[in-house]
């Protein structure tokens, strides 16, 4: 049975943590622990979520969580799972790693633990550039975006180097599973994580975070431009289960790229020339997955 | 469980736990101060489709007795309840 | 119990498996490979029931043997040099997180220039990291420490990670006669690990989390204190192992005629066996020579170090390390220590064996000549002395 939300566990395991108000990532991990319930074990890299969830005395965490070091989400989950399986516990391992956490610093530790198999499941909410210390550029800032450390200005404009592409190296790797998601569709990333629960070895989501602070956009607007990012095929929803790649949501016509680009503060300064290029990148990366992954 | 506010919100030298290791979900604040705006519901619109509670990263909506339930003790103000709702069920009223 | 002719590394390899960690976590590196080889071999053919993981760094051979203390079993890993810095970051994390992990460091010389062979310059890097410190100086004792550890780390006392230290290629790959004690021996010393710094699924538990200024001193005032308790738990459990196994440890430091010494040269590792016969040979013309070689550097011995110095007229302490711009850090630390007693003694420092330089009977009869010498103030003796060599500090 697919997970909505009449069905989804009215249960709270992330609660009273001090994200900022429309922080898409807290919603990726609210809601990813509600459906992998009381048993998860759940780790957290130093950044955002752990930041905001993990001040002592205010542990904002109901289930078995701690922070790992920054580099050490995966190597830190591997250990929980050999222990825990040892002791003959009911859990589920699952990390919660930002962007920079995962593409940059943590990319070691997680090739490590897919290479190893490891029962865990590793969730990247990516919002896109290091937003834990003030908005730098990561390996996850996509073409064009402004940061503190790729400023805006007449000679660069902002980020000149596109996003890393994560959901494929792991899919490289020959793991179980890998998915891509977004908090804009969270039944889609709900039923990924779902998913995610039954199979065996090392699963790896990677959910669209937005930051409204990071992304320049209002509070209130955090779902719905993580919508938008699908519907204009900037970011795609998409599987790699049993060795193959598969969409699970195909828009039928790609609203403006444009439209998405300009609501954000981050691409404000974007040339119509900026904008060509991003959209025949992602008429490219379309012409590739319609081809290949059906 | 579902974290929530305790009596003791300050801690001795002897009380301080001697490994950081302690209760989950123990809540000493709350987060009502950063609102600048709360969410209200119009129970006579709210059709019960329950994507206000889905999309919030707070998770301070809830369901009971088929109303919908806002803590205001941990909720922010973000106001994406009020832009998920197709029904236009919540409104956004300025805190005074 | 079995007498076994093995190297330090394979010594240690056998009383971890006398200690049974269930999860082992470790990175290849020379001179410690041997020692994690082994274990591979012990977990292939079940004389060791643990997991052995495969990790693809140092930095997360720690952290995995983190995540393993967190989910409540024992845990082991082992590294040197190069791979002891590149998990510095791990190295306070664990002792923050007070899991009490047991870890083997070859110690190794650090890069640049490269070089694989033996000086401690890559543990005392790394004495304030929260560590509890030891260094073995034979590979019976590497076995015996490899089961105290545990002891020691896992005490509800202490609950800190402990890291022996074993000299490159001197120690971890020399041949000596060992005795290996019986399982049950080891079972009666060493109990099953207990810890309630763990994940609890009846009692959840948010772990290794953050503190701000108000609450932040005083989890550092406790892991302080921890550090200091462990001094009385080293004692208890090496009565305790004298009981079972019949071999005696002496705590912080181990003493050589320090009784009635005037002339006492200070040391660590596996060197101290060379400066014990030379004292004799110093003893033989008449000069009352002796030798304090440092178990463990932290805690470190402050009162053990003055109270065996009491006769002395001049100390040198010899180390394989330097602290550039400065001196040795083993020196810096007695000196700090001696500061606390009402009276001066001279103290030279004497710096050998960087990047693996032998250390030969002639250089520590060379330290013992300066140390009398220095008795006459520091005209005579230089305070800092790079011995073997012709160089001046």
């Amino acid at each position: 049975m697919s997970v909505t939300a009449k069905n989804l566990s009215r249960e709270e395991f992330f609660y009273g943590h001090k994200a900022c108000p429309g922080c898409g990532g807290s919603l990726a991990v609210r809601n990813a622990l509600k459906v992998l319930g009381k048993n998860a074990v759940a780790v957290l890299p130093a950044g955002c979520m752990s930041a905001v969830g993990f001040n002592f005395p205010q542990l904002c965490f109901g289930n078995n969580a701690i922070i790992s070091t920054f580099a050490g989400t995966a190597s830190m989950l591997t250990g929980i799972e050999a222990a825990l399986r040892i002791r003959g516990c009911d859990f589920t391992a699952v990390g919660f790693a930002g962007d920079g956490g995962t593409a940059d610093i943590g990319i070691q530790a997680l090739s490590g633990a897919i290479d190893r198999g490891d029962n865990i499941i590793y969730i990247c909410y990516d919002n896109e550039a290091y937003m834990n210390t003030g908005i730098q550029k990561s390996g996850l800032t996509p073409f064009g975006a402004k940061t503190t450390t790729t400023p805006a200005g007449e000679n660069i404009r902002g980020n000149i180097r596109p996003k890393k592409n994560m959901f494929e190296i792991a899919a490289a790797h020959g793991i179980p599973y890998a998915a891509t998601a977004t908090v804009g569709y969270m039944t889609d990333f709900l039923n990924k994580v779902e998913k995610a629960s039954r199979i065996k070895g090392t699963k790896y989501i990677h959910v669209i975070a937005p930051c409204p602070s990071g992304w320049g956009i209002p509070e209130s607007d955090t779902v719905e431009v993580a919508r938008e990012i699908v519907d204009c095929g900037l970011w795609y929803l998409a599987e790699f289960y049993e060795g193959e790649f598969k969409v699970t949501h195909t828009p039928k016509e790609f609203t403006s790229v444009e439209n998405y680009l300009k609501k954000q503060g981050r691409f404000k300064h974007l040339t119509a020339e900026d904008i060509k290029i991003i959209e025949s990148s992602r008429d490219k990366k379309w012409e590739k997955i319609r081809k290949e992954w059906v | 469980m579902k974290p929530y506010l305790r009596e003791k919100s300050a801690f001795s030298f002897e009380e301080i736990p001697e490994k950081t290791c302690f209760e989950a979900g123990y809540l000493v604040t709350k987060n009502s101060g950063w609102r600048r705006a709360r969410p209200v519901i119009d129970k006579d619109k709210c059709v019960m489709c329950l994507q206000c509670y889905l999309y919030c990263p707070d998770g301070v909506i809830s369901e009971s007795d088929n109303n919908i339930c806002i803590d205001y003790d941990f909720c922010k103000g973000c106001g994406i309840c009020g832009k998920i709702c197709k029904a236009g069920a919540i409104k956004m009223e300025a805190e005074v | 119990m079995a007498s076994k002719f093995l190297s330090g590394n394979e010594a240690f390899a056998e009383g971890i498996r006398l200690a049974r960690p269930q999860v082992v976590a470790a990175y290849p590196i020379t001179p410690q490979t041997t020692v994690v080889e082994r274990l591979a071999e012990m977990a292939e053919d079940k004389s060791l029931d643990c997991e052995f993981i495969h990790v693809e760094s140092e930095h997360s051979a720690l952290s995995c043997a983190m995540g393993a203390s967190a989910g409540g079993v024992r845990t082991f890993t082992a590294t040197s040099s190069q791979g002891l810095l590149y998990m510095a970051e791990c190295l306070y994390y664990a002792s923050g997180g007070r899991f009490p992990i047991v870890m083997m460091n070859a110690n190794r010389s650090t890069a640049l220039p490269w070089n694989i062979y033996g000086d401690q310059r890559d543990s005392l890097s790394q004495l304030d990291c929260g560590w509890i410190q030891v260094y073995a100086g034979s590979a019976q004792e590497a076995l015996d420490l490899a089961l105290m550890s545990y002891r020691i780390a896992e005490d509800k006392n202490v609950s800190l990670p402990i890291m022996v230290n074993l000299d490159g290629f001197i120690l971890t790959h020399t041949y000596e006669q060992v005795d290996i004690p019986t399982a049950e021996q080891a079972d009666k010393f060493l109990p099953e690990f207990e810890t309630d710094n763990k994940f609890d699924f009846d009692e959840p538990k948010n772990m290794a989390f953050s503190a701000g200024p108000e609450y932040n001193y005083a989890f550092k005032i406790k892991h302080h204190n921890a550090m200091i308790n462990s001094s009385a738990v080293i004692k208890k459990a090496e009565g305790e192992f004298y009981e079972i196994f019949g071999r005696k440890y002496t705590g912080l430091i181990e003493e050589y005629k320090t009784d009635d010494a005037e002339y006492i040269i200070i040391t660590l590792g596996s060197i101290g066996g060379l400066c014990f016969e030379a004292a004799d040979k110093f003893r033989e013309k008449g000069i009352k020579a002796g030798v304090i070689r440092i178990r463990y550097m932290r805690p470190f011995p402050r009162e053990e170090i003055c109270a065996a110095v009491k006769n002395a007229k001049a100390v040198g302490v010899l180390e394989k390390d330097i602290s550039f711009g400065n001196e040795g850090t083993v020196f810096t630390n007695v000196n700090s220590a001696l500061q606390s007693l009402d009276r001066h003694i001279p103290s030279y420092n004497f710096i050998g064996g960087l990047g693996g330089k032998s250390i030969l009977p002639s250089d520590i009869e060379e330290i013992f000549n300066k140390i009398i010498l220095g008795t006459e103030g520091p005209a005579s003796t230089d305070r800092i002395n790079f011995i073997g060599t012709e160089v001046q500090a």
